[in-house]
């Protein structure tokens, strides 16, 4: 399995994805400038958490336009799985490959600490085998409260692509509480706002997040 | 003939507006009890170079709104033209 991971200006968690594919998981990761082109090989493509481009206009609003994401799209037309983590959840959704948009903190405050979420729904490339647990992984985000219109969220719960909600209440103010969905025909695009690379050693208090990266890996 | 656009984006009504809400409680708070309602958005000023028809540029702005400017999922859009008025004199 090969994994390429995008690195945008003020990407930050590009690093901490590397790591937990590379060296806590064994898989071969490569990052990705986003003024390049897709490699052509890889198995799935994950845009990590961070401000890229300063959060400027709106989250992910100017990364969506960088060279990379033409690729990305077409990969992910093409079944690919495509995984964002916090800010690249925002920018799948300004891409359009996610229903719904991330909106500031109903607090109006950046959330950073640990939060549970279910998994549920269909099987994404990231969920296999994991429906009905319950993960302990992190958030932090200032921009994370899920929105879409009730007519999208009907439809998107109907096909099974809410994917990881919040369980006991929403830390942001999600609709729903909502904390991640998948898009695509495949459901080979997913988004979610929680940190599972934060989650994925001992040491940093859980381990939680490394199934999620099992599940991607196939080895799940 | 060049020219100024004035662009303003807000959030659609029904979106909810945290920021919004914070700044109407302060200036509730400061004692404006008749602030019944606050939105807060963006204002965008394009200088854009002449040289299109009237229709074509009205296209090719709304085109800017809708791909950029604005996140039509979440937010609404208008634009009018001429430069911002001056700063009144304090």
């Amino acid at each position: 399995m090969k994994i390429g991971i995008v690195t945008f200006p003020g990407s930050n968690c590009d690093h901490d994805v590397y790591h937990v594919v590379k060296h806590v998981c064994g898989a071969d990761a490569q990052y990705v400038w986003h003024k390049d082109r897709l490699p052509a090989g890889l198995d799935a493509v994950i845009l990590p958490g961070g401000f890229s481009y300063g959060d400027y206009l709106r989250c992910g609003a100017l990364a969506r336009f960088s060279p990379v994401m033409e690729d990305v799209v077409g990969f992910a037309k093409g079944g690919g799985p495509v995984v964002g983590i916090c800010n690249g959840f925002q920018v799948l959704c300004e891409a359009g490959l996610l229903p719904g948009a991330l909106l500031r903190n109903r607090s109006l405050h950046f959330v950073c600490r640990d939060v549970l979420v279910e998994v549920q729904g269909a099987d994404t490339p990231l969920t296999t085998g994991l429906r009905g647990e319950k993960l302990r992984v992190p958030v932090a985000h200032g921009d994370g409260n899920y929105f879409a219109d009730e007519a999208t969220l009907d439809r998107l719960e109907g096909e099974g692509r809410v994917v990881f909600r919040y369980v006991g209440g929403a830390p942001n103010g999600a609709a729903r509480d909502i904390a991640g969905v998948a898009g695509g025909e495949r459901m080979n695009v997913v988004g979610l706002m929680p940190h599972p690379e934060r989650a994925s050693e001992a040491i940093l208090g859980s381990t939680d997040g490394r199934r999620l990266f099992d599940a991607l890996l196939g080895a799940g | 003939m060049a020219k100024t656009v004035r662009v303003y984006v807000t959030l659609k009504r029904g979106v909810l507006d945290p920021q919004g809400s914070a700044v109407g409680h302060a200036l509730r708070t400061l004692g404006y009890s008749e602030v019944e309602g606050v939105r807060l958005g963006k204002y965008i000023e394009l200088e854009l170079s002449g040289g299109q028809s009237e229709a074509e540029g009205r296209r090719r702005l709304e085109e800017m709104c809708r791909r950029l400017l604005a996140n039509t999922v979440i937010e609404d859009y208008r634009f009018e033209d001429g430069p911002a008025p001056a700063p009144r004199a304090p």
